[in-house]
């Protein structure tokens, strides 16, 4: 079963890397001319850049030199930076980390109790106002919401820095609060959504009644209903790849955090091919791994998937 | 009992939520301000370095200038086109697609809905933002290459949509009436099962508005879709941000705008979603 999936994803992650590969080629723009910029070009200069790059391969040799790098783990030089494409992003990807993981656990601690008390309450004061802020959450831009924080909390009251990373420890903490908090709202409205629907299924459900008439107390019943509920909030984690993809790039764009995204930018601003084609593969990576891992959550969740999986 | 058709159920008689009534008034203010373009696009557009970074209430200036000396308000009013005729085209586009090729897939069934059905998978797999981040950025393009591009990435959620409603007619008795009557085949599809889906059809397109000018004004804002100089929410905000301390008014003002439309925008659709499908079950 899981080979099959493994299998399925390299397959739809090789298709993939070819169609973007063909794709970056083929758009216009002429990269001898991006690197040479104003200076003045011989024929020399040229043909060193064209034989550097490879460019005078036919396009399908061109594609197996590429791969064959890039399956020993090199995927070629980064023409903006002139570093190794690995180091570049290596040098970025802890801050990218950082800010999901602190959005992640932001959006999750906020989220599901206040998803479940709206469920729980629903047509209350709390489930009104967390729906309110899941409209905003799900409607507002990121960008617009992380700029109205700078100004805010950055400007008009000076407690956080307005942009950068910060100088590691709890200095870059203190820098990913806001770009946090910004990626947070968009996650969070997500989850509470996931959250409030799957618990109101749940509560109707007639376990949840034979509890209550047994006299068992409502947090232990909701603690019962949320094991359930967790299973359909797991399944929407696509969803929240989805958002989480574009809302990194428009976070750390406003902070101007040098992460994944700010680097994903400026390469595709750039025409830096070899940069945009190793992080578009690195993320579509990363979403198919955690795809793969919400399908084992799943199992994890659900003793009657375990069952059946077993079996079948 | 005759159904009283989706105009009938949006506009009779109803208590509308004071959310829904305030938010259809936002969006009628910024159908307003697309109206009002012609009217201040020369002011957007003039430039006078001499009065550049006039912070909120100068002189002639309500909410100041920017670096350029352009006026913050004509700027801001000239954006509403850009910001909204693009997502309403996007939504449009690919409800019509969504219409077309969701109806064929679930009627014809057999091979087409096979590839279109592998398509809308292939696409819905796609990051929206990403993917058009990269097409746009890397091939350039301009805004109504950015406006087509999306309209391709928002399709499979209509295709999907209008799929699904055409599959649950095809097995009403009423089609196999028509079936038997022997009507066209394309007669069947577009006169007959149509209207019946054309309340989901709606309500996703009105949701896909509100997402569509997320989408389109995170593009503007990374500088992909949107050339430089044109007046657009998006793009003020990323010029704003370098001057927000000598004119805050240059950011707040798109940032609050963006975000007060798209909520609106959602609650709107939200609330047609509702109306619409709670009558279509009464019926």
């Amino acid at each position: 079963m899981l080979a099959v999936r493994v299998l399925g994803v390299l397959g739809i992650l090789f298709v993939l890397s070819i169609v973007v590969f063909a794709m970056l080629h083929l758009a216009p723009g002429d990269l001898v001319k991006n690197l040479l910029g104003n200076r003045p070009s011989s024929p020399d200069a040229i043909a060193a850049i064209r034989a550097r790059y490879h460019l005078d391969e036919p396009l399908p040799v061109q594609y197996l030199q590429w791969l064959g790098g890039a399956l020993g783990g090199d995927f070629g030089e980064s023409i903006r930076l002139q570093t190794p494409v690995v180091d570049a992003i290596a040098d970025r990807l802890g801050v990218t980390l950082a800010l999901t993981g602190l959005a992640f656990a932001l959006a999750l601690a906020v989220a599901i109790p206040l998803g479940v008390q709206s469920a729980v309450h629903a047509g209350g004061v709390v489930d009104r106002v967390a729906s309110a802020l899941g409209i905003v959450g799900l409607s507002a831009p990121t960008f617009a919401v992380g700029l109205l924080l700078l100004y805010v909390f950055a400007y008009y009251l000076p407690v956080f820095p307005v942009y950068g990373a910060g100088d590691g420890g709890l200095d870059t903490l203190h820098h990913l609060v806001l770009p946090a908090v910004t990626l947070a709202l968009g996650l969070g409205a997500i989850v509470l959504k996931l959250t409030r629907a799957a618990m109101l299924r749940e509560l109707d459900a007639d376990y949840v009644t034979a509890a209550r008439a047994r006299g068992i107390t409502d947090a232990t019943t909701h603690r019962i209903a949320l094991r359930n509920a967790a299973i359909p909030i797991v399944t929407g984690a696509s969803l929240v790849l989805t958002f989480l993809v574009g809302g990194t790039v428009l976070a750390e764009t406003t902070y101007a955090l040098p992460g994944i995204g700010t680097l994903l930018q400026d390469s595709v601003l750039y025409k830096d091919l070899p940069v945009v084609q190793a992080l578009t593969l690195l993320i579509a990576v990363v979403i198919a791994v955690i795809a793969l891992l919400a399908d084992l959550a799943y199992l994890l969740l659900d003793p009657r998937v375990r069952a059946k999986g077993v079996s079948a | 009992m005759t159904s009283p058709g989706p105009v009938g159920i949006v506009f009779g008689p109803t208590r509308l939520p004071v959310t829904v009534a305030l938010s259809l008034g936002v969006v009628a203010l910024a159908l307003a301000a697309i109206a009002l373009t012609p009217l201040v696009a020369a002011d957007a557009t003039r430039q006078d370095i001499m009065s550049s970074l006039l912070p909120p209430g100068a002189d002639g200036h309500l909410l100041g200038t920017d670096e350029l000396g352009r006026d913050i308000l004509a700027l801001t009013i000239a954006g509403t086109a850009s910001a909204l005729v693009g997502p309403i085209c996007v939504a449009l586009g690919s409800m019509i697609l969504g219409v077309l090729l969701g109806t064929i897939a679930g009627y014809e069934r057999g091979w087409l809905d096979t590839v279109i059905g592998r398509w809308t998978d292939l696409l819905l797999a796609l990051p929206v933002l990403l993917a058009a981040i990269v097409v746009s950025g890397v091939f350039g393009g301009g805004y109504w290459a950015t406006v087509a591009l999306l309209i391709l990435l928002f399709s499979p959620s209509d295709i999907r949509i209008v799929r699904a409603g055409v599959l649950e007619q095809s097995a009403r008795p009423y089609i196999e009436a028509a079936q038997m009557l022997s009507l066209s085949r394309s007669r069947i599809m577009f006169r007959h099962i149509l209207p019946n889906v054309s309340t989901l059809v709606i309500t996703n397109a009105m949701l896909n508005v509100a997402f569509a000018i997320v989408a389109f004004s995170s593009l503007s804002f990374l500088g992909v879709g949107v050339p430089p100089g044109t007046p657009d929410w998006g793009r003020q905000l990323t010029e704003g941000r370098a001057i927000m301390l000598d004119n805050p008014a240059a950011v707040i003002v798109p940032a609050l705008l963006i975000i007060v439309v798209a909520c609106s925008v959602n609650l709107v659709g939200d609330w047609l979603g509702q109306r619409l499908t709670r009558s279509g079950r009464r019926a």
